[in-house]
């Protein structure tokens, strides 16, 4: 049945429509890849019973005519998602044993839709990181490799979730985006994947990282698929007061592959300097599809470009810091005893949390002190405002603007590990949106040199996920983008 | 500005987070070198410019004053690692 | 009235400013669906909200936003049509999220003001400085386990106003008259419940001292103070304590303190003291919060009678005092009751027995006005068995008792007990008659009205021997006529 883990979730979805096979089959054939699969460490925690159960119920609603728009397609959950009585660990040592109670809005719409929970897919602890390396529960492979057989991380922090895909571990898979955490782990690992705009998914039982940013978003094979997904995960909840109730359209019908007369900005501060000359050739190429395709190319200026990750690694950890105050050993997770309250607290929080995300708490905490918050954070927020400032105005001349997800494709394990800021530098071309809070997608558009999957990034103005999408989705009928991971990780099990 | 060990070490207990003796320096290190390269912000004129709220352009939205929660106490203290009495229990706090 | 305090180097002037935490009316928590009610099972009214569980996020309760803009139209003060949620971050156990939902650098409303009501009728204006809505925290428990401490989350999240007064009080008794007043004004618009013992209501009050005229001094601040008496006692001993610090030649230290209720005295809480560092920041899981001044003009105009204006009413339509009229505004429910009395009757009538015969009766039972046997209705309609003759005040003191007791309605005691008051004036003539015929001795005192006096001794005869009920004019007109 390999050949059932191969299809997309658009032809999974026409083949049980057809009765071609069932969703426990389908089910099936992704619990037997995700058990091989281990060597790639994608999951922190395998639901396989939950799966058959859920799948079961979904050929039940297929028979008696209920089908959802994903009914009986099994997907693998960013463990960020808080998901009912399913343990969930933001790969963090801290939330040892946690089931929440509760099903976050965005998982909860992807049942209600008839999908399939396959597992908890690991990321970087607390959604801190570009490589997952930093979870508690060991680094997640790449399942691509260079040529030449060299490991690669799968980016992050959505790592687990983008391997699991590429791997054919799940079909689709949820994903969380702060500063390009759905974007750079799909560009390391050949796939689409969406950040929409802020307030389109809802944030709650997500677990936060920096609110201001976080935003959920899927992780597919393709274009289609991500906007089949989207359309699931997204709405509006009165429990999120930074939810917009603003009608979720059928993203597909966007994908119309007609994108003759839009305006597409190339915004020139993204031609850094240092960066390879792959990915500033695979950028040139896009250019050339949507010339191809008719759009007009418009050169534009994003001037504060520069100031965008100074400006996220002040506004992020200063909100991180906060919010993850919580995690004090009180109500849930991992408890170090200590003589008294004080002592009982840093105990927990100092072997709970891993040596990245206690680098940003104390930033975090730090920016925000007192006699600093005015130099560090308010000035961030300044900055943030001209940044958004540079997209409106970009997006009063343009319809969408077209850059390279990331400055490289997947790196080696531990290549960047000894210095924060480098690692940190590989956002830099996705940490502009997430602060302006537009939507921005990365569509896998070529190799480099290396034999790695690398992206293009396409960011629409706030709520026009549909002109994205059909941007995204001539990019990606231009690339014929049809590279797969040579699969090696079964040989490892 | 520069971080020093002390500072460190009042951050970290301001976070509550227990950083061993021998950790102070280095991470003194780390966060210099951080703010080092977030100090690039200074170039950016901000004179008049408002820091951002929200990147939603939205009104805040409001609920009704109904009770639509509780009565779960069993949900609320099912993770904690010690719940005695129908309370939380922790390390007794001397006031 | 000197307010000045003298010390070994002269006279001291205390400076004394209010921080009032007022728990808001509502059904459910600020930003949560959980329920407000005082005295729950622990941790029964918690949400996943207030229990910050990872991924919860709040939502604002509508109702709390009004509450708390009504109670800034009754403090005449500035409502502020944007204002801001921040964080306030800081560790405690029973603090779930590590930090309060609170408002720093833009409170809902602004600067207010309270007029005071002081003794002899005085009043005074003190400044409020702000209102913010912020969230409670949890309780936590150290007496029920030797090395634990319980966390009860069941206050987590409940909406609170904290009310910021200027540095305008100079005494005790001014900080008592302010504590009085805004709760007076919170009840009369039904924002908060002005419970001190539940804790709806508590104080953190700051005292400082300097020579009168000179420069303010530094200040210590007393926390959740929770009675009127005991902000009033540590008022007091705080001030001497600077005081005496300062004269022996010591320096006031900035620093929190508590009022311990049983040594009377307050203690500074070092415990507490160390690293404060809130790291405000807007809360980015809110929006700012925008009001629409239709809305606020809308919540103007359905302000109840406040009681500043109710009091000004009283006097100007009722002619009551400065002081009888503060004391009818002092609680809605006494307001109510006076007027439900005077309506249509001798207002001086209806407030002396409100405030004499009633509060006495009240007094003795401790019971509230609310609880009261006598209802206005029953009480109005005594005063009408006076005005109308059917009793005489005398007897009307007899009736109220009895209606304190069992609660009846007066004029069926007065039949019951056969209290009407007699008007035949051939009967009380004859009483007259006798009593003059019998006195001779004091006929000849009275020697035809040379000395008045002596009437009252005939009158006393007559109401005794009528058993109070003869009607006290027509006694004396007939004595007087008969006496010559
Ligand atoms: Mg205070
Ligand atoms: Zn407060």
């Amino acid at each position: 049945m390999s050949e059932l883990t191969d299809l997309t979730i658009a032809g999974a979805l026409s083949g049980l429509d057809k009765g071609e096979f069932t969703s426990r089959e389908l089910t099936q054939a992704y619990i037997a890849e995700v058990e091989n699969g281990r060597a790639l460490n994608a999951f922190t925690t395998e639901t396989p019973d939950k799966a058959l159960e859920m799948a079961d119920a979904a050929d039940a609603a297929r028979r008696s005519g209920d089908a959802g728009p994903l009914n009986g397609i099994p997907l693998a959950i960013k463990d960020l998602f808080c998901t009912k009585g399913v343990l969930t660990t933001a790969s963090s040592h801290i939330l040892d044993g946690f089931k929440p109670p509760y099903e976050s809005s965005v998982t909860a719409n992807l049942w209600r839709d008839g999908a399939v929970m396959l597992g908890k897919v690991s990321l970087d602890e607390f959604a801190m990181g570009s490589s997952n390396e930093t979870s508690f529960y060991g680094p997640v492979q790449n399942p691509w490799r260079t040529t030449d057989g060299k490991a690669r991380v799968p980016g992050g922090s959505s790592g687990g979730s983008a391997a699991a895909v590429a791997a054919r571990l799940a079909m689709g898979a949820t994903g969380t985006d702060t500063g390009g955490s759905i974007r750079q782990p799909a560009s390391f690992c050949g796939l689409a994947g969406i950040k929409p705009t802020y307030g389109r998914c809802s944030r709650w039982g997500i677990i936060a990282f920096a609110s201001s940013l976080d935003q959920a978003g899927p992780i597919t094979r393709n274009v289609e698929d991500a906007a089949i997904m989207l359309r699931s995960m997204a709405g509006y909840d009165p429990k999120d007061s930074t939810s917009i109730n603003t009608p979720v359209p059928d993203y597909r019908k966007a994908l119309t592959g007609d994108i003759r007369g839009l305006k597409i900005g190339i915004p020139q501060e993204y031609r850094m300097d240092g960066t390879p000359p792959d990915v500033l050739a695979l950028w040139d190429r896009g250019i050339q599809w949507m010339k191809d395709a008719g759009a007009q190319i418009v050169d534009i200026s994003l001037p504060h470009t520069k100031y965008a990750l100074a400006t996220y690694y002040i506004v992020a950890p200063a909100e991180a810091s906060s919010n993850l105050a919580r995690y004090d050993g009180v109500r849930y997770g991992l408890r170090e005893q200590g003589g008294n309250l004080i002592e009982m607290y840093e105990n927990t929080r100092g072997a709970g949390f891993g040596e990245e995300v206690q680098r940003r708490i104390l930033i975090g905490t730090y920016v925000l002190s007192a006699g600093y918050y005015d130099a560090y954070y308010l000035k961030a927020q300044k900055v943030r405002t001209l940044i958004a400032q540079d997209f409106e105005q970009a997006f009063g001349r343009v319809d969408a603007i077209l850059t390279p997800t990331a400055p490289c494709s997947a790196f080696s394990p531990g290549e960047k590990s000894d210095d924060p800021i480098s690692m940190y530098l590989n956002d830099v071309f996705t940490v502009p949106a997430s602060l302006a809070g537009i939507p921005g997608m990365s569509v896998p558009a070529g190799i480099c040199g290396a034999g790695l999957p690398l992206g293009l990034q396409i960011l629409g103005r706030p709520f026009e996920e549909e002109t994205v999408l059909k941007v995204g989705h001539v990019i990606e009928q231009a690339a014929a983008f049809g590279a797969r991971p040579r699969i090696w990780w079964k040989e490892a099990a | 500005m520069s971080v020093d060990t002390k500072t460190v070490a009042r951050i970290a207990h301001l976070a509550r987070l227990k950083v061993p003796e021998d950790r102070l320096d280095p991470l003194a290190g780390e966060l210099n070198q951080l703010l080092a390269w977030v100090e690039q912000l200074g170039e950016v004129n901000t004179d008049n410019v408002p820091p951002l709220t929200s990147v939603v352009h939205a009104r805040l939205p409001r609920r009704d004053d109904v009770v639509t929660d509780g009565d779960r106490q069993a949900d609320v203290l099912a993770n904690a690692p010690d719940a005695q009495n129908g309370f939380f229990a922790v390390p007794k706090v001397i006031e | 009235m000197s307010k000045l305090i003298s010390g070994a180097t002269g006279e001291w002037e205390v400076v004394i400013g209010l921080e009032v935490h007022a728990q808001v009316t509502s059904n459910s928590k600020l930003f949560s669906g959980a329920a407000t009610e005082f005295g729950a099972e622990p941790n029964t009214q918690v949400s996943l909200v207030d229990a910050a569980m990872p991924g919860m996020l709040p939502v604002i309760n509508a109702y709390c936003v009004e509450q708390a803009v009504r109670t800034g139209l009754a403090l005449d003060a500035q409502i502020n049509l944007y204002s801001i949620f921040d964080r306030k971050n800081y560790f405690y156990a029973d603090l779930p999220q590590g930090y309060q939902i609170s408002q720093y650098k833009q409170p809902v409303v602004g600067e207010g003001i309270i007029t005071l009501d002081l003794k002899d009728g005085e009043t005074k204006e003190v400044g409020i400085e702000r209102l913010h809505l912020e969230q409670d925290a949890g309780k936590s428990m150290h007496d029920q386990h030797p090395t634990m401490t319980y966390v009860d989350l069941n206050r987590s999240g409940v909406a609170l106003m904290e009310i910021v007064s200027k540095p305008d009080m100079r005494s005790s008794e001014e900080a008592g008259a302010y504590l009085k007043k805004l709760r007076t004004i919170l009840r009369y618009i039904g924002t908060c419940d002005g419970n001190m013992e539940q804790g709806s209501m508590r104080a953190d009050v700051n005292v400082s001292v300097r020579k009168p005229g000179g420069p303010l001094g530094t200040r210590c601040e007393i926390k959740n103070v929770n009675s009127v008496r005991f902000v009033q006692q540590a008022i007091e001993y705080e001030a001497r304590r600077q005081i005496d610090v300062i004269e022996d030649g010591g320096k006031i230290v900035q620093e929190t303190r508590l009022y311990d209720v049983a040594q009377g005295v307050t203690r500074s809480m070092r415990s507490k003291e160390e690293a404060h560092d809130y790291r405000y920041f807007p809360d980015p899981d809110l929006l700012p919060l925008e009001l629409d001044p239709a809305w606020v003009d809308e919540i103007k105009a359905g302000l109840p009678e406040l009681p500043d204006e109710k009091k000004n009413r009283l006097m100007r339509d009722f002619g009551l005092s400065v002081y009888d009229a503060g004391v009818m505004v002092s609680e809605p429910e006494i307001g109510v009751y006076f007027e439900e009395v005077a309506k249509g009757r001798d207002p001086k009538q209806a407030s002396n027995w409100v405030t004499g015969s009633l509060f006495a009766a009240l007094n003795a039972k401790g019971v509230s006005i609310t609880e009261s046997p006598v209802t206005a209705a029953n009480l109005g309609k005594l005063i009408d068995l006076i005005a109308d003759n059917t009793i005489s005040g005398r007897i009307a003191k007899d009736v109220f008792e009895i209606m304190v007791e069992t609660g009846g309605d007066p004029a069926a005691i007065v039949e019951e007990k056969g209290l009407k008051q007699i008007t035949d004036t051939g009967f009380i003539e004859g009483i007259v008659d006798r009593i003059i015929a019998e006195n001779p001795g004091q006929v000849a005192q009275y020697d035809g009205g040379a000395n008045p006096k002596v009437i009252g001794w005939f009158v006393g005869q007559v109401m005794k021997q009528s058993q109070g009920k003869a009607n006290p004019a027509q006694v004396n007109e007939l004595l007087k006529k008969k006496l010559g």
